[in-house]
């Protein structure tokens, strides 16, 4: 290739996108090292899937700039299009040919030369465990089998990045594994920027460094250990006969600050199991259960937004209509 | 961080690549077309049906008017047209059915020009549609006409250009079209009268003034004439019979050469042509 190794993947600065009247990408900036797994996190109408789109060239930023494997996605679209992999949340193969006719439509399409053709389309597919079907109509696919398919159409024309936008959404939790094994076996074998989106924050962990965006901004991007570090409490979440008396007890008592999250008072403190019998001792009303966690990525999200993930999505009708916009 | 990259620039798409995308969407037309054999049969069922059973009912009525020639062999050229124009707008509404699929977005995100990808579109439309039109050529003997090689590649390549014309332009048609059923609303409602319209279904001599204006407006008239002058050429027909049943087109009382009718049509879909890749560009 002609860029530098040593130069980000992915550059973005000030990028923003409007729909209207409303803002849903308010001004981003990060940078993606080259080989690295980057996780965009956050809930439904964050943001993710329009700064996903404009980065690879499906929708045109209202403003900022921002450059993919060293290329303009505003200037130089194709040479962006031609270095890039993607697999997007909705499926898009053609049911009627097979996996094997996909990929060469595909081949053909990126300008895969003739002669590596062959060989590469078993490389992909091996990959991901689909040769031995190679000579199915893709109708007859389960979305797993889909989804892993679109995989190996995305790496087909040796992308330096590839997108995944939501790679495991709607699949259950033992496909979800098995296309995390691909992902991770992939990182290992070829030399690949990953750019994906979730809101699974199980899955933020498999990522090397995760950017967590809210209503259109970037709120924090560290690796998932340091976020956790960060957040360097524990979280205590506890059930009572007055969740509104329970709260104003800990906040008098303890000076804590406490919410309902998830249907239980939720607090944070530095060390849950030595403060547990304390808060036997000295709350003065009963407490039905009590359970105390290690800060996982959702306390992080909670910590930097304020609210839990779900919460977030249950409170953000503006999400599916975002969706539909940013769809085509 | 900076942002420098030094970069050597990847040569601009270039011809080769463009004619390879053209041709593996051409490619993915006819293989969609092959596998899918209850499209062809059904394709197919209603111009036979036209051509033997009402062309069969109306000839026994109209028999005494034209002697020495069979309806059925007048209407052969109207039903040729006819299968090529539904095939051909069939083609064209897979671009709606592939936008509802997700697999048109495959297509659009690639480092190829959208034009690539229409023209790919609309020459699978013409070739499937000249197959499906073969079929019909087939038939030719069963209304009495000669299986003259001159007679069956002139048809063959106006039957490719009216197709090309037409996949053109359902292509600009389904560029907007969002789902399945409002596309076929609109293809009927398109393509119903200009058929009745073209000649097809009914000789265009001596008709009321304001049908004949219609006809002269159609486009489609004039992707019909051409085969059915085509087709008379090779038949042996009174000068009278043929006047009534190949008039050609007329404009202010000057008939139009074939050539001409075909320019037209060529034109027309070269203009379609562009209009669909425009469609495409704008859906950026």
């Amino acid at each position: 290739m002609t860029t530098d190794r040593d130069a980000p993947a992915v550059s973005v600065k000030g990028l923003r996108k409007s729909f209207g009247e409303f803002e849903a990408v308010k001004g981003v900036d990060f940078e993606v090292a080259p080989g690295e797994v980057f996780g965009f996190l956050g809930p439904n109408g964050a943001g993710k899937t329009t700064t996903i789109s404009m980065l690879c060239t499906l929708a045109t930023p209202t403003g900022g700039t921002a450059r993919v494997a060293g290329y303009d996605i505003v200037t130089e679209r194709d040479e962006v299009r031609r270095n890039i992999g993607l697999v997007f949340q909705d499926p898009t193969l053609d049911g009627y040919l097979t996996a094997e006719q996909n990929l060469r439509f595909h081949a053909d399409l990126y300008g895969v030369p003739k002669h590596l053709v062959a060989g590469r389309i078993r490389q992909v597919m091996e990959m991901v465990g689909l040769w031995d079907r190679k000579d199915n109509k893709v109708e007859t696919f389960s979305g797993g089998m889909k989804r892993r398919l679109e995989i190996a159409r995305g790496l087909l024309h040796s992308p330096r990045v590839l997108f995944l936008d939501e790679p495991t959404v709607g699949l259950d939790p033992q496909t979800r594994s098995a296309i995390w094994g691909y992902i991770n076996k992939l990182r290992h074998a070829e030399d690949i920027t990953i750019f994906m989106t979730t809101h699974y924050m199980d899955e933020a962990e498999y990522c090397d460094r995760i950017a967590i965006i809210d209503h259109g901004r970037i709120v924090v991007i560290d690796s998932p250990e340091a976020l956790k570090a960060s957040v360097g409490k524990d979280r205590v979440q506890i059930h009572t006969g007055d969740d509104e008396a329970a709260i104003t007890a800990l906040k008098e008592r303890f000076g804590i600050d406490a919410a309902v999250h998830e249907g239980a008072v939720t607090f944070a403190v530095p060390s849950g199991e030595e403060f547990v019998p304390r808060l036997f001792a000295e709350l003065g009303m009963p407490i039905r259960s009590v359970s105390v966690s290690r800060p996982s990525l959702d306390d992080v999200f909670m910590n930097y937004t304020g609210t839990t993930i779900r919460d977030a999505e249950a409170g953000d009708g503006r999400a599916n209509v975002m969706r539909i916009m940013a769809r085509r | 961080m900076a942002t420098e990259v030094v970069s050597v620039r990847v040569p601009l798409r270039g011809t080769g690549h463009n004619l390879r995308a053209v041709k593996i969407v051409l490619h993915r037309e006819m293989l969609r077309f092959v596998n899918d054999r209850t499209r062809m049969v059904s394709m197919l069922l209603q111009p036979v049906l036209w051509l033997f059973v009402m062309g069969t009912g109306l000839g026994t009525l109209v028999q005494g008017s034209i002697p020495g020639v069979d309806f059925r062999t007048f209407m052969y050229p109207g039903m040729i047209s006819m299968t090529v124009i539904m095939t051909a707008m069939f083609s064209a509404g897979s671009i709606v059915w592939d936008r509802e699929f997700g697999f048109l977005r495959e297509m659009l995100v690639a480092p190829v020009s959208r034009g690539a990808i229409v023209i790919g579109k609309c020459l699978g439309g013409a070739l499937v549609a000249t197959g499906q039109g073969v079929i019909i050529l087939a038939m030719a003997g069963l209304v009495g006409v000669p299986y003259d090689p001159v007679l069956i590649v002139t048809l063959l390549a106006e039957m490719f250009l009216a197709a090309f014309t037409i996949t053109a332009f359902g292509t600009t048609l389904a560029a907007r079209i969002r789902n399945m059923q409002s596309f076929f609303g609109i293809m009927q409602m398109a393509i119903m009268p200009m058929m009745f319209l073209s000649g097809a279904m009914f000789p265009l001599s001596s008709l009321p003034s304001w049908l004949h204006v219609l006809t002269t407006i159609n486009p489609l008239t004039y992707a019909v004439d051409p085969m059915r002058q085509a087709v008379f050429a090779h038949l042996d027909v009174t000068p009278q019979v043929n006047a009534m049943l190949n008039p050609g087109v007329n404009w202010f009382g000057w008939q139009l050469p074939v050539a001409l009718e075909l320019g037209l049509v060529a034109v027309g879909g070269v203009v379609l042509l562009g209009a669909a890749i425009a469609q495409f560009r704008r859906a950026d």
